[in-house]
Parts: structure tokens; sequence; C-alpha cells
């Protein structure tokens, strides 16, 4: 029974951290890592007597989120107890939005083939995150409980089943990611799961127009494993129908390892949330004159920014999409043309450089573009260098690697390591010379119309300078002394 | 010096503080000689669940080293005060009257335990209080019951009973209590004192371990009006902590105090003195308002509709409330946690089981069903409709007078083990007290003489505009000052 007769149908719920000092609540601050319950106080542990108090950056956060994916913005925004039983959350409830969030409607336009497509968005709301059960099972077998975690601020964003395929979820979720983080209220960091994301999934026949029983898929931290996750669960719905057995609404684990994915509870086991409107919590008033102030502040968003680079800049589609799937990055780009100078051709060098070896490198260190020693400053010095002759490509690639390394000048490396091209002509015409007497049947074919030998005897030249001859002037030289 | 200890503790709050201040008494005396009276009279009384002796004597100590170099934080600077065991205090058992929270040492202090101490107040203790403040009478404390002073076998009322008791009996100047739905004014009522419950958002909740969030509220207990004022005035404002609390300005309540009765337009609601109440209190409410006429105040016939449904909307929002706002205790991080259990949910199960009480017990259950999905609709939604009819009530009443008078409790203090066996009945009592919490309005207790049979205290309740507490000190001075202040209670 074909898979190819069913349409799988998903909706992702992501959870993305907003990037504010302090916790939701309280002063507490939101650094990741620290000493198990560093960063807890009172009202983050949940103690008795201890009462919320929001931090305004969130809610300017979670504005600036939804204007930027064209969500209309409640005035009056409410937030809601979601009463349940876990040794991380420390009140027994957490506080989030229920019924009257912050954000409502927008949308998630991505590119996948070369073809458009956009998912409708149902609401934005913000919450309190949970803690973290931590078992040491080496030791005693004993749990402790993390609340670093708890309180820190998240929104979470909540698409309609509108995704009709695991790699347009993953393309949703990447260009998703690429705004918030241009936004600059989310680290797009998903290995630490400042963003992770929900997927509820189910499959129906083609042509059909009700949606099958979803089963919803919890908390996936990368790009493989949620394309993973959907494509094993669509699978195995699809097998389920195919034997007259019933999907049956659950939420399921993804097990990374094994690939597939796992009931986590029931639905006869399901949560009663008990919701109810926070009673130490006043309605979130957003006034229309913040509204506006943020919407004035919007930065160019990845997909406007993609477009101009290939207005202006002449970029392809696809490296000015490479580009801007992370703020930083293209940032730096922007930073680096500024630099070495503004131009279609010169964007074309920068974005080159960025898109193969920093990216490489970047890969390899795991650091932000804010903290590469590599400086766009310095990308520029090395480009000018090779514009003057001083370096050629291969010498490029190693001045790049090392500054990149080290943060050293440029011009000191090339210096330091003997990188600088040999354009001195009577240095090359010896090496040429050298080379013309040690391949005299070669010269013959040559001169006797077997031109595409000139390659031959370049790197032949090359390889006896140590690769550091100026590549124009060995042509130039070889030419004329075969007679050309 | 030669000051009995008895005689001490019979000043008012004010008076103390006065004499500290003239040096005429030291702060260590007014500290030792409460202190000496809880040690002669809490055997019987059951006022205090903990004494820190040492944080009050240190306390008083550095109070008369700030007197003896004519430094003065206010007129409660250097005077015994207590504190119901739902406020929690640093390194100071705050139990909450609950098994659950047996040997919990906060590590914070409530934000009104700062502002009383920042004011030199000594805090000498914590006092009893049904289990989570969640009773009328205070035999619901996990650990005993709080005696009335004035009769022993009686209740003081609760749920801030130990509150109300240790004022009456002279153990403390002033206490603070809470009031989620007449905790503050019954007890009041009960023990012939003054207790005040401010409008919701008056003064801060930071650090009061929270029964039921939209309706509780912090409030002042003592012998005297003037005094109740004063430590509202200490107490009240906005806390940046608690997201609740107002930002009004507090009013000057001691500068208005003395203006009398004259003038002043007394609403009496024909639906709280149309039958269910005793004769003895019915009297004696009467008889209250025929002073205020012969004050020169007028008393305005009003109708309070809605009130009808107070009980039922309030035993739906406070349980919802409750059943949230108890999940933290779960043995997981402090408290009571069972031995023995295996796995999570047993011990989770086992905890709540061996920790709480009856009564939250009780109200856990009737709030998770009320807010549980398909009967959220019917019951939580449906109270808070009704919740906000009864605000219309009042506001309409208010446009015709100042301030509402009538009963605080249909009966003085009930027996002790009498109503226990009956939930219903015992929730009765704050039938005329509770509507004021829904509105979110303030409310005050101030004793109007003993019922005749059986010479307990009866308490008249007056109720105000939002943030109008100065009226009602105001009108609760005149009555206070024409009928002079009750007899001590006898002694313990
Ligand atoms: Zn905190």
């Amino acid at each position: 029974m074909p898979i190819s007769d069913f349409q799988v149908v998903i909706g992702l719920e992501v959870h993305a951290q907003l990037l504010t000092a302090s916790k939701i609540f309280c002063g507490c601050s939101t650094a990741f890592g620290g000493a198990p319950n560093a960063h807890t106080c009172p009202v983050c542990l949940g103690l008795p007597g201890a009462l919320p108090a929001l931090n305004r950056s969130v809610v300017e956060m979670a504005v600036r989120t939804g204007l930027a994916l064209g969500c209309e913005i409640r005035p009056k925004s409410v937030f809601a107890r979601k009463n349940y039983f876990y040794p991380d959350l420390p009140k027994g409830y957490q506080i989030s939005q229920y019924e009257l969030p912050i954000c409502e409607g927008g949308e998630v336009t991505f590119t996948l083939d070369g073809r458009d497509h956009t998912a409708r968005l149902v609401r934005i709301h913000m919450e309190e995150d949970a803690g973290k059960n931590v078992h040491d099972v080496a030791a005693d077998g004993s749990s402790g409980v993390d609340l670093n975690r708890a309180g820190v601020p998240l929104v979470e964003i909540v698409s309609r089943p509108d995704l009709r395929s695991a790699e347009e979820a993953v393309e949703y979720l990447k260009a998703l990611r690429a705004i918030l983080m241009a936004l600059g209220v989310n680290d797009g960091n998903m290995q630490e799961g400042s963003l992770r994301c929900d997927a509820n999934v189910s499959v129906m026949r083609k042509g059909a127009s009700e949606l099958g029983t979803r089963c919803e898929i919890k908390n996936m931290n990368s790009f493989r494993f949620l394309k993973q996750a959907i494509e094993f669960e669509a699978r195995r719905q699809v097998e389920l129908i195919e034997a007259g057995e019933p999907v049956v609404q659950e939420t399921r684990l993804f097990d990374p390892d094994r690939g597939e994915t796992r009931s986590m509870r029931s639905k006869e086991e399901a949560h009663d949330y008990r919701y109810f409107p926070e009673p130490d919590l006043p309605p979130v008033i957003v006034e229309a004159a913040l509204v506006e102030r943020l919407r004035g502040e919007l930065p160019e968003l990845p997909r406007a920014k993609a477009e101009r680079y290939q207005r202006s800049l002449g970029l392809s589609a696809q490296d000015a999409g490479n580009l801007v799937a992370d703020a930083a990055v293209s940032a730096w780009f922007d930073a680096a043309v500024a630099a070495y100078g503004a131009g279609p051709e010169a964007a074309k060098k920068v974005a080159n450089w960025v898109i193969g070896e920093l990216a490489r490198l970047a890969n390899e260190t795991g650091e932000a573009p804010a903290a590469w020693k590599l400086t766009p400053a310095r990308l520029a010095a090395v480009l000018r260098l090779i514009d003057a002759g001083t370096i050629g490509g291969p010498g490029a690639k190693q001045v790049v690697e090392e500054v990149f390394r080290t943060g050293a000048e440029p011009d000191a490396v090339v210096k330091a390591k003997g990188l600088a091209q040999v354009s001195d002509e009577g240095a090359i015409e010896a090496a040429v010379d050298k080379v013309l007497a040690a391949n005299p049947g070669e010269v013959e074919k040559y001169r006797g119309g077997r031109k595409n030998l000139v390659g031959f005897f370049v790197g032949q030249v090359m390889k006896e300078m140590r690769g550091k001859g100026n590549p124009a002037v060995v042509n130039a030289l070889l030419r004329r002394k075969l007679g050309d | 010096m030669s000051t009995p200890a008895k005689e001490l503790c019979r000043l008012g709050l004010r008076e103390a503080g006065a004499g500290v201040a003239a040096k005429a008494i030291s702060s260590t005396e007014l500290v030792e000689a409460s202190l000496a009276r809880i040690q002669a009279t809490d055997g019987k009384l059951g006022a205090f669940l903990a004494v820190c002796a040492d944080r009050a004597r240190a306390a008083a100590k550095a109070a008369d080293a700030r007197a003896a170099r004519g430094e003065r934080r206010s007129e409660l600077d250097g005077v015994p005060v207590a504190v119901k065991d739902l406020f929690v205090t640093k390194g100071v058992p705050t139990t909450a009257g609950s098994r659950i929270l047996e040997g919990y040492l906060p590590p914070y202090d409530a934000t009104v335990v700062e502002r009383l101490e920042a004011a030199g107040a000594v805090i000498v203790g914590k006092l009893n209080m049904d289990e989570f403040a969640m009773g009328s009478s205070n035999e619901n404390s996990a650990y005993k019951p709080c005696h009335n002073p004035w009769d022993l076998s009686r209740t003081p009322g609760g749920s801030s009973g130990g509150s109300a008791a240790s004022v009456a009996a002279g153990q403390v100047h002033a206490s603070l209590g809470t009031d989620t739905g007449g905790s503050i004014r019954e007890p009041a009522a009960f023990c012939g004192v003054v207790g005040v419950k401010p409008t919701y958002g008056r003064v801060s909740r930071y650090g009061v371990v929270a029964f039921a969030s939209s309706l509780d509220q912090v409030g002042p207990l003592a012998r005297e009006v003037g005094d109740a004022a004063l430590v509202l005035r200490t107490i009240a404002g906005h806390d940046p902590r608690d997201m609740t609390s107002s930002t009004r300005p507090v009013d000057d309540y001691l500068g208005p105090l003395e203006e009398g009765a004259r003038g002043l337009r007394v609403g009496v609601p024909r639906e709280w003195l149309s039958g269910g109440l005793d004769a003895g209190v019915e009297a004696a409410i009467r008889a209250a308002l025929d002073t205020y006429r012969r004050l020169g105040a007028t008393l305005v016939d009003v109708s309070l509709p809605h009130s009808k449904y107070g009980i039922g909307a309030y035993y739906l929002i406070a349980p919802a409330e409750a059943s949230s706002n108890l999940a933290r205790y779960d043995g997981v991080r402090y408290g009571l946690r069972a031995e023995g259990a295996k796995g999570l949910k047993e011990m989770y199960a086992e905890s709540r089981e061996q920790g709480l009480g009856a009564e939250p017990k009780r109200r856990i259950m009737l709030g998770t069903y009320a807010l549980s999905s398909g009967y959220y609709d019917a019951y939580y939604l449906r109270a808070q409709k009704v919740r906000t009819l009864i605000r219309r009530d009042f506001d309409e009443a208010f446009r015709g007078c100042d301030v509402i008078a009538g009963p605080v409790t249909p009966s003085v203090a009930f027996a002790l083990g009498e109503r226990t066996g009956d939930p219903l009945q015992m929730y009765l009592a704050d039938i005329f007290t509770i509507t004021c919490n829904l509105a979110a309005l303030p409310g005050l207790s101030v004793p109007c003489g003993l019922e005749a049979a059986s010479g307990l205290p009866v308490g008249l309740q007056l109720v105000g505009r939002p943030f109008d507490e100065a009226t009602l000190f105001r009108a609760a001075r005149a009555l206070e000052r024409e009928l002079g202040p009750l007899p001590a209670p006898p002694e313990p």
C-alpha cells in the first residue's frame, strides 16, 4: 500500500526562548548553564507567598515577533494558569496565556524547490519555561530538580495545519528561526533548547477533505529530527490505516537513536489543565503607541533582505537565501561588503568566502559571527591583497584560515608564512626556462598546435615556484617563450 | 520600671509607642512584658504557633538605642506586635497552620513584615490560624485550636483567630491578619477588637501564603480604631513585587479620624437585617445604628439584591484558586514528604494525604471540580458573573450613601466543636462578610457592645467605597468614642 496515496498534514508549535537578561516574572538571570539552582529566587522557585511580577521586555519582544509575522496585537491580553503536577514545575502550574493571547493570526512564508509557500498562524503567546529533572543514576539513583530554567521567558508560535510534508515543516521552521534571529528575540540555538518544536501530524487519503486523527510529537530540537520524526509518524499512521486499525490521538516522543516516535501517554490519561485567568497578574495592556513604536523599529526581515541582495548586489537566489538564514551571518556579510567596497562584483566575492570557507571554519569552531577573529575588515584586507596580486587563491585560503584561528592581521600572516606571490619577472623567467628546458617533447607538441598544453606548463612552473608565482605573469611569460 | 507587665500590655499601640519615644518606657520593657504575658496566658489561649523571643529582644534593643539617640522611625517604633502565621518570616517557622509546612523556614520576609520592621515595630511571634486560612473558627489549625479570651470554651473566630485573640487578651498591641471571606472581621467581632480588611490591592500580598489570590487581603487588628489606622498606614501602598497592589497614594487615615459622624450617610442594606440574625446581635446592631443617627448621621435604606448569591459564588471561586495555589505543596522541595512512597505519583499523593487537613482537601476537591473542563462555564465562570453583579449592587448603593453598616456575623462567638461536623453551617458564618471580598471593597469590624444574654462582644461591620478606608476609620471612631472602650476580657 503506497504512502503516496496519502497526504500528510502538519501543524507546528514552536517554543522560542526570548533573549531577555532576566526571567519573565522575577529578576533572576536567564544565562544558560550555571550550577543547579544558582539562578533562582523565591519567585521562580514557587516558594509560599512569592508572586510573579511581569518583565515588560518580554511583552515588547512578543509584540515585535507578532508584528514581524503579521499578527494582530491584542491591546489587552490575559495570563492564565495551566495546572499540572511535575517535579520541575515548582508552583504546580505554569503561567501561560490561554483564551486571550497577545498575538493572533499572521503567517510565515518560506521557499521550497524554488516555490513560495505560506503557512498561517493561529496565535503567539507568552509563557514561562519549567525547570528540569536531573537523574543521578550513576550515584544512588536519586533525582534532583534544577530550576535555573524555571521562569525563563518563552513565546509559543502555533501554526495552523497548513504544512504538507516533512520538508515543508523544516523549511517553515528555518524561515521562522531566521526571522526570530533577525528580530534579535531568539538566538536560534536548537542544541541548547532555546528553539524547539512540537509537531501535530495526521494523514488523510489524497482528495479527502476531513483531517485524520492527529498525534503530537513533543520537543524536537533539530531540523533533522523534525524531518525524521514526521516521516516516521506519517508512515506509522498510514500503516495503521491500511491495516484497518485506528490512529489513537496521543502525545508521542521522538527517539533520535532509533529514529522512531513512541507513545508518551494515551488520551485516556490526557491532562485536564484546568486553565483559569492568573489572579496574581493584571491583564497585559499594550498601548497602540507602543505597537507603533515597535513597528517602526522592526529590522529588515530575511526575505526582504534576500530580495535586496539579489536586486542590488546581484547575488543568486540560493546565495542570498543562504546568507539571510542567520541574521548574525548576514550582518557580518553586510559589514564585510561595506568594508571592502559595495559593488556587485565585490559582494559576490565576499559572499563566496562567507558561504564557503567561513561557513566551514565556523562550523568547526561553533563560534557565532560576532565572535569570529576574522573580522569583516580583515576579510576585506585579504581581498585587497588578492586584488593587488600580493597573494593568490591558495595563499588567500591559508591566510583566511590563520586569521580566523588567531586573529592576526592578514599582511602579517602573509609575511610570517611567506605566502606573498612572486611577480618578479626575473624569478619567474628563470622558472619558466627551467621547465621548458626539462620538457622538450611537450614544447615541441605545443608548438605543433597542442595549445592546451599551456595548463601543463603553468602547473610545472607553479610547482617549481612552490605555488607562489603570479599566475598572470607566469602565463604571459610562458606564451612569450613558447612563441605565441 | 515598676509597672506590672499586664498593665504595660493593656496600653494602646500609639500610647505604647509614645511612651518609648518619651523614654517613659523602653521597648525592652514592652517586649519583655509581652513575652511574659504570652508565657502566662498562651497555654490556655493557644494564640501563638511560634514565639521569636531572641529576634524580638534584639529588635527591642535596637529600638531603645534609637530612642536614646532621639531617633524615631514611626509612631510604632519599639512596640511589640505579632503576625498571622500566613506571612513568611525569614528564618522564623512559617506553617500557615498546616502540617505540610511543619519545620519550614522561609528565606525571605513578606512585604508587610518588612514594612512593620522598617517602621520599628517588634515582631514577637506568629499567630495561630485555620490551615491555609480556611475556616471560620480557628479549629482547622493543624496544631491546636485557639480559644476566645472572653470565654475559653468558645472559638475566637477564624481564620485569623490567633490575631484577634492575642490582641484582645493583651499579649500584643496589634497584629496582622488576612481576610479572604471575612477572616479578619469575623474574629475581630468575636473577640471584641477592631479588624480591617482593606480594599483589594491596598496592601501587598507578597510573602503572604496564598489561599484565594483574587480575594485575599492583609489587614490590621488592634484594640482601638486609631491604632488599626496607624498599622494600615504603615503596611499599605504599592509594592512592585505584587502587581495587583495599587499605585494609588495611601490616604492619611489619622487626620480625619475625629471628624465625627455628623453628615455621614450610613446605608443599611435591608437584606442584612431581615431575619437570620440572633436577637442579641440584632439588638446591638440596631442600637449602634441609632447611635449614628444620634450623632448626626443619616440612615439610608439600601439594597444588595445579589448578596444572597455571595456564599455560592465564593465557595466556587475561592476553592478554585485554592486548588491551584496549594498545588505547590507536593513534598518535592520543602515541607513534609511522605516516607517510603514508591514512585513519584505515590509520593505526591501520600505527602498531600498526610500533610493537608480535611478542610483544605475538601476545598481542593471542590475547586478542582469547578475548574475542570466541561464544568468551568457552569461553575467558575458563572460565579465570576455573580461577582460582577454583587459589585454593581454596591456601586448602586454607594450612590446614596457614604458607608454601609450592618452585622459582621449572625451570632456571637459560638462554642468550640459546635459546628465542626457541619461545614455548610460553618460557611454561613461568613454570610455578611463575603460580598465585600467579592466586590474588592474595604470592610471594618468595630465593637458595638456586648450581647446582653452572653456578655460576649458584638461587632458592627462598615463597608466603604474602593480605597475609602479613611471614611471607615472616621465612622468607626465616632462610634468608638461614643460607646467608650469595651471592658477587658476576663483573665485567661
Ligand atoms: Zn527568580
